[in-house]
């Protein structure tokens, strides 16, 4: 596709040469060039329109007083006065019917996630998975209780904490520290309290340990070591260990109890969010 | 710059106006043919109904954005298999090169929609102001009196018309074509669609009327990357030098018969919708729609000569003929090693898209293995995995989804929010079921690290089945 030069046209050249090819001097059409000036024109009105020159202080902000943060705040009360009327009915709407409207626990579920991912992921993982302390809420085994009601209640007004009078409440006894029983005696339980959910342990000293158990320990986590969830002590016989199932950790939270606590959260959250936040957690899989 | 320059060039130069003349023969009856054939399939297409059952759109061709759907005749593409897409994109553009490095700009000069809508805009505006020589004299004439104003609103009343169906079309293409013509008309269609309408009609009008072959030749790409497809065997139009030089009118004046057979009277010019003077040679702004030829080829009956003096030709054949050796044919010019790449490339194309669309299924599943965590130990010490399971219903009425597992025989299936092992997937949708696999305590997949196994899943209606491979991450993982 060579071009031959235009007979017609007298087309300067920009005095560019290389290897003798002459560099044309085209003109710019002419509408391309007025709308290069438009562009311009349309550039400075812009630039006062909106924030851009920048000042001491900060950008100017444009007589059109356009700001992203107001936009923001425009969405969010926008988005917050459509889901208005599902909040209210989440907000009053029986625990336990939630999950048969699948409107309402559809929505539950979304807005919990987000809940929960906000103020619960920091302890509890943001996959709910937990850490040593922190239960892991997937798997069926809760120490206060799993059915939505129980979930509602400890997500409303937390374990242990000093800011909330309804807080669930419960304290083991340092063992150890306050020379409640002798070292022997803590090797002892330990071995007996691995001996329930079937972990390898020093056999010779179960049974004495069976004693020390009957004695100190049963009227919290029974006698046959599956806890009491209204007190909040955790099952001894199954296969869960929040702080860890092997003879060093059992002995050191004997020796030393432990002291879990979650923050009460109705304080900060509005019960529809708390709502959503139980019900999402109930059906992570281990939900009773 | 240059010390040289005697004096510094105009930046800026304004468009010069051009008027083509109408022009008869074979090349523009086929461009008139082509033109029916496109806006037809561009305005109509639409308004094809198609019954897919009650609960999907029956409109044969739509983009459905707003549910995520294509829908093509029988063929319904889901955003999963927007490869099917890709792949037409692909055909297409092997299509164009294959046309390309065969015919020249073939696409450009016929195929176009700037070429298309340009050629329609020039007609109105032939049937409004006159031919050529009128349109000329209008445009001469400063004075602005009433024939003039008459004209002139006539043609652009005409032109935004066309502009308006063409915006207008477009937007119908996204949407049930009837309910949204009712709901432009009365005011009740969404501001997008009056935007699109709005903006295609005002880009139409602008480019058909008054761009035209400034798109061509500054704003669009394609021009120039042209030249990488094309070669010396490529068709494209010439000017027989060697026989129309020198040119000269034929009177009785002296020497003429020492002149060659054109006669100079630039009827190729006057129709060219480029502005162009193809006796100049090859070059950018042609765009081979062949009007010159059929132009040239009526002078040349007219004067008693050989058709044929501008012709659709390869660069190669010019050295040919100059030298008198025999010409190429067509064909030997467009069966080259190049074209038939372009050629079986574009074939293995389109038989993978064919055999992909016959084989797929009209139940699908994904499963995305949740790795956060990779397992649960539940109370009796059993390894529980969760996987969240895409199901995909492209039946037009809900579905019985059944969900089991072939691998392990200690590994078991369950479902989040029920007892059962089968979930309804409601019609035309996609439903994410969360999965439980549970290995017990001590099982061979419970303690090792990895274990692989496959989901299937049974439309109990139909009998219909899919599966999909997945793994099971045990105690050790």
């Amino acid at each position: 596709m060579a071009k031959k030069p235009n007979q017609k046209q007298e087309v300067g050249t920009t005095g560019h040469e290389w290897d003798g090819i002459e560099e044309l001097n085209n003109p710019l059409p002419r509408w391309w060039l007025w709308t290069f000036y438009a562009c311009i024109f349309w550039a400075v009105i812009y630039s006062f329109a909106y924030p851009a020159w920048p000042g001491i202080k900060g950008a100017t902000a444009g007589f059109l007083g356009w700001s992203t943060r107001a936009d923001v705040a425009e969405e969010i009360a926008a988005q917050e006065a459509k889901l208005g009327p599902i909040n209210e009915k989440l907000a009053s709407a029986e625990l336990t019917e939630i999950a048969d409207d699948p409107e309402l626990s559809g929505y539950a579920v979304s807005a919990g996630a987000a809940v929960f991912k906000t103020w619960c992921a920091q302890c509890h993982g943001s996959g709910a998975a937990g850490a040593k302390g922190y239960p892991n809420l997937l798997d069926d085994d809760w120490l206060w209780g799993g059915d939505i009601e129980a979930i509602h209640e400890t997500v409303s007004y937390g374990i242990r904490n000093e800011t909330s009078d309804d807080a669930r409440f419960s304290q083991m006894p340092a063992f150890g520290k306050d020379e409640l029983l002798e070292s022997a005696q803590i090797d002892q339980v330990v071995n007996y309290v691995m001996s329930l959910s079937g972990d390898p342990m020093d056999a010779a000293q179960v049974a004495d340990g069976a004693v020390v158990f009957e004695e100190n320990c049963a009227a919290c986590h029974a006698e046959d070591g599956t806890g009491d969830r209204a007190q909040g002590a955790p099952n001894l016989t199954d296969a869960i260990w929040l702080y860890g199932g092997d003879f060093d950790t059992i002995k050191e939270t004997v020796v030393n109890s432990r002291f879990g606590v979650m923050p009460n959260w109705d304080s900060r959250l509005s019960e529809a969010q708390i709502r959503a936040v139980a019900t999402y957690v109930h059906q992570l899989g281990g939900g009773e | 710059m240059s010390q040289t320059e005697p004096e510094a060039p105009s930046l800026y130069a304004a468009r010069e106006p051009i008027f083509p003349r109408r022009v008869k023969g074979k090349f523009r009856n086929l461009k008139w043919v082509l033109m029916a054939v496109m806006l037809g399939i561009y305005y109509l297409t639409p308004w094809i109904r198609w019954d897919r059952g009650p609960q999907l759109p029956d409109q044969a061709v739509l983009v459905d954005l707003a549910n995520r759907r294509f829908f093509f005749f029988w063929i319904e593409i889901w955003p999963h298999e927007f490869y099917f897409i890709a792949g037409l994109l692909v055909m297409a553009g092997l299509g164009l090169f294959l046309f390309t490095s065969a015919l020249g700009r073939i696409w450009c000069g016929y195929a176009c929609p700037q070429t298309v809508w340009t050629d329609l805009f020039i007609l109105v505006e032939r049937w409004i102001e006159g031919d050529r020589n009128a349109r000329l004299r209008l445009h001469r004439q400063k004075k602005w009196d009433f024939r003039k104003a008459r004209l002139r609103v006539t043609k652009w009343v005409a032109w935004f018309l066309i502009a308006l169906a063409t915006g207008g079309a477009w937007v119908f293409y996204f949407t049930d074509a009837p309910t949204l013509l009712v709901d432009l008309v009365t005011l009740n269609a969404h501001p997008v669609a009056y935007t699109t309408v709005l903006v295609l009609t005002a880009t139409t009008f602008l480019f058909g009327g008054f761009a035209r072959e400034q798109i061509c030749i500054y704003a669009c790409p394609w021009p120039r990357i042209q030249a990488a497809m094309m070669d010396e065997d490529t068709i494209t139009i010439g000017y027989r030098s060697w026989r129309g030089e020198p040119r000269g009118k034929h009177r009785k004046a002296e020497g003429a018969e020492k002149l060659g057979d054109c006669i100079d009277c630039m009827a190729c010019v006057n129709v060219c919708p480029m502005g162009i003077d193809i006796r100049d040679g090859q070059q950018l702004e042609c765009i081979t729609c062949g009007l010159c030829i059929d132009a040239c080829d009526e002078i040349m009956d007219k004067v008693g000569k050989p058709r044929g003096l501008i012709d659709y030709m390869a660069l190669t054949d010019e050295a040919s003929e100059r030298s008198g050796k025999p010409v190429k044919s067509v064909w030997k010019h467009i069966l080259r090693p190049r074209t038939i790449m372009y050629t079986t490339l574009w074939a293995l194309v389109g038989v993978g898209l064919v055999v992909a669309l016959f084989i797929r299924s009209d139940i699908d599943l994904t499963v995305a293995p949740v790795r956060n965590p990779t397992f649960v130990t539940l109370s009796d010490g059993s390894i529980r995995n969760t996987y969240d399971v895409r199901l995909r219903n492209k039946h037009g009425e809900d579905r019985p989804f059944y969900i089991s597992l072939k691998g392990d025989p200690a590994l078991r299936v369950q479902l989040e929010g029920t007892p059962y092992s089968s979930v309804k997937v409601p019609a035309d949708s996609t439903y994410l079921q969360r999965v439980y696999v549970i290995a017990p305590k001590g099982s061979e997949p419970a303690e090792s690290e990895r274990v692989e196994f496959r989901f299937w899943v049974e439309d109990t209606a139909s009998g219909e089945r899919a599966y999909k491979d997945t793994v099971f991450n045990g105690r050790a993982n």
